[in-house]
């Protein structure tokens, strides 16, 4: 986690307005990605991992309450230029999405070539359909598709197939950052380890980054170098991967560890009882603090991002 | 038939008839593709498989929810495929259903849904529907009751709608519950909880279970025996530790290969994938329906019979002509991905 990262957000914050009051999805989220390494981030359904990837993306519902923070890219603020500009130079060329269930999201009439290469024509990167096609054929050899698909229609392929159609029409652009926003949840398990395999080449051989949003650890685990967990709207451990794996540290990422079903090593479950606090008006402290295990006096302000070595967590223990 | 086994399916297939344009036949589906087991008596049975593999069309051909071209259910005893042996069949039986949401009828309230079943099956006295709805509910963890009676499947959350439907699912003290992914679509932290509550049930009342699930990591901690389906076909089946440490059945050991447990070291090394996609139901594939796919395919063997059940270890059946002891070639078990 160097400061000089690629990629960076800070205190980026987003929130929706209901009849009930701004429900705060996304609120104070920091995080940092150098080039060519791969962040997770792991949450349960509702913790606002989806509107973080919204939020950086800019591609807001209409009912934002409100919307701040900085999203850094090489240095640039790219949350402060215009729509047409963050469009025209940022979206999609260099900070490209896989959004949840993309796969589903695909136009059934029409090719799937022509899909993937759409990016390239929309955005302007090339304005003629032979060249976009050759990039077409490039990237689908790069994600595992054979080239004669390319003619084919969204039902001719399996789901394991028209995910890597829709994770090439992300890398199609050559980004710099790609958000997979839960790639391999719909897919079975021979599936997601292919898909997993066809992203873990991908990161070896290009220096593209990947924020990878899940609910699922043990899956996480095979592409992170750094991994995060959110919980109720904020970020609250950022460690490396093979600390986190091994040992994560917030009360909240140690429960969540231990209600992961394990293949091959015995260990007790547990599960967190309890529902995560609505985000209309959460509680003042600490967000974890009524399920929390280790709640104390302190728990009742809220805790900051504290360091424990080079590790960030959210919580009064680590003080 | 003995005395322990309460639930015995023979030589059972369901297939659906496809046509095209409502008259031109095209072929049969073969969802369940002969299917034999016993199940005992307060046993907990997992049906492992990928989308596809039939175990869905399994457990709905036994709850009686599809019709099964071929074969036998017999239940305690009795064959429940007449009319009125299946209204006595459903009440000694409880389903769990994968989406609580779409399992529960909106405009009903917990009391309502937990009262309709034990009104149906005739329970008059309201005094003692009410007493057995709050035992129930305590049961599954759903409490304090009185608050919850009155409350709309909405205004649950997906833990707490699911353990409704479990709850529903024992209100009229079945032998069986069978649960079709009760927690694929609940968030890690409660699905241990759902999974620890069913089990719970299953060993109080010595009921049995049938856990169809992709999920082969949380089989170990819920169940003691385990089959593996492909195509419409259980492949393998075992006590669930001796599948976890010594699969035999190629696929089975491709399976449990591909599933990630959290571990850094993850990120360093590829998986072994068998390539290939699971075998159409339409066309299945000659012989063993894993053949096309299989790292150890014996040509003139696997791609012209189905194979057989063989027994490599006492109570591990695997179909699969590596074990076939008549046959030379058949000494060493294949390598282990």
């Amino acid at each position: 986690m160097t400061a000089n990262g690629l990629f960076s957000i800070d205190d980026l914050r987003l929130y929706f307005r209901t009849r009930k009051g701004p429900v705060q999805a996304v609120d104070g989220v920091s995080l940092t990605l150098p080039r060519g390494r791969t962040v997770v981030i792991v949450g349960e359904s509702g913790c606002g991992k989806s509107s973080l990837a919204r939020a950086i993306l800019r591609l807001l519902p209409r009912n934002v309450a409100r919307y701040s923070g900085s999203v850094r890219l090489n240095g640039l603020d790219v949350m402060t230029l215009p729509e047409e500009q963050f469009r025209q130079q940022v979206r999609w060329i260099r900070l490209a999405w896989v959004p949840q269930g993309a796969m589903n999201s695909l136009n059934p009439v029409i090719r799937i070539g022509d899909q993937v290469a759409e990016p390239l024509l929309a955005h302007r990167r090339t304005e003629s359909l032979a060249a976009a096609r050759r990039s077409a054929e490039e990237v689908f050899h790069r994600v595992g598709v054979p080239v004669d698909f390319l003619d084919r229609y969204p039902f001719e392929l399996s789901g394991g197939m028209r995910q890597r159609a829709a994770l090439a029409m992300a890398l199609i652009t050559v980004p710099d950052v790609v958000i997979l926003d839960e790639p391999t949840s719909a897919l079975d398990v021979l599936t997601q380890a292919n898909i997993m395999n066809v992203l873990k080449a991908i990161k070896r051989e290009t220096q593209t980054s990947f924020i990878l949003i899940t609910h699922d650890i043990a899956t996480s685990s095979e592409l992170a170098d750094d991994a995060a967990v959110m919980y109720a709207g904020q970020m609250v451990e950022m460690s490396h991967a093979d600390q986190f794996y091994r040992e994560p540290l917030h009360p909240y990422s140690r429960a969540l560890m231990a209600s992961v079903p394990t293949l091959r090593e015995e260990k007790r479950l547990g599960f967190i009882s309890g529902q995560p606090p609505s985000l209309i008006d959460p509680p003042k402290g600490c967000r974890f603090a009524d399920r929390c295990p280790a709640r104390f006096h302190k728990c009742s302000e809220e805790p900051p991002l504290f360091k424990a070595q080079d590790r960030l967590v959210k919580c009064w223990l680590y003080a | 038939m003995p005395d322990d086994v309460l639930l015995s399916v023979r030589d059972l297939h369901t297939w659906f008839e496809l046509r095209r344009w409502g008259f031109v036949r095209v072929g049969f589906v073969r969802a369940v593709d002969g299917i034999t087991f016993d199940l005992r008596r307060g046993e907990a049975l997992a049906v492992v498989g990928e989308s596809g593999c039939g175990k869905s069309t399994l457990a709905k051909t036994i709850l009686g929810l599809h019709l099964p071209t071929r074969g036998e259910i017999v239940f305690d005893g009795r064959t429940v495929q007449s009319q009125e042996n299946l209204r006595w069949f459903h009440s000694r039986v409880g389903y769990v259903q994968q989406d609580p949401y779409g399992a529960l009828a909106p405009f009903m309230n917990v009391q309502r849904i937990l009262e309709e079943p034990l009104v149906i099956n005739g329970m008059a006295d309201r005094d003692a529907r009410v007493r057995r709805i709050r035992g129930v509910l305590e049961e599954v963890k759903l409490t304090p009751v009185d608050d919850f009676l009155p409350r709309y499947p909405h205004m649950l959350s997906g833990g707490q709608q699911q353990r409704l439907v479990v709850a529903r699912a024992a209100i009229l003290e079945p032998q069986l519950i069978i649960a079709d992914e009760p927690v694929s679509m609940l968030d890690a932290s409660v699905r241990v909880e759902i999974l620890q509550l069913l089990r719970g049930l299953q060993e109080r009342y010595g009921l049995s279970l049938i856990y169809i699930t992709h999920d082969l990591s949380t089989v170990r901690h819920f169940c003691e025996r385990v089959f593996v389906m492909y195509g419409g076909m259980i492949i393998e089946q075992a006590p669930v530790a001796n599948l976890l440490q010594n699969p035999r059945h190629p696929y089975t050991q491709a399976l449990l290969a591909a599933i990630p447990d959290p571990d850094p070291e993850n990120a360093t090394r590829f998986r072994e994938v068998p390539p290939g996609e699971p075998p159409s139901l339409l066309h299945p594939p000659s012989g063993c329906r894993f053949h096309p796919r299989c790292p150890a395919f014996m040509p003139g063997t696997c791609d012209v019979n189905i194979p057989t059940n063989f027994e490599p270890s006492a109570g591990h059946r695997v179909a699969c002509w590596l074990y076939d002891e008549s046959r030379q070639v058949a000494a060493k078990a294949p390598p282990r991905p």
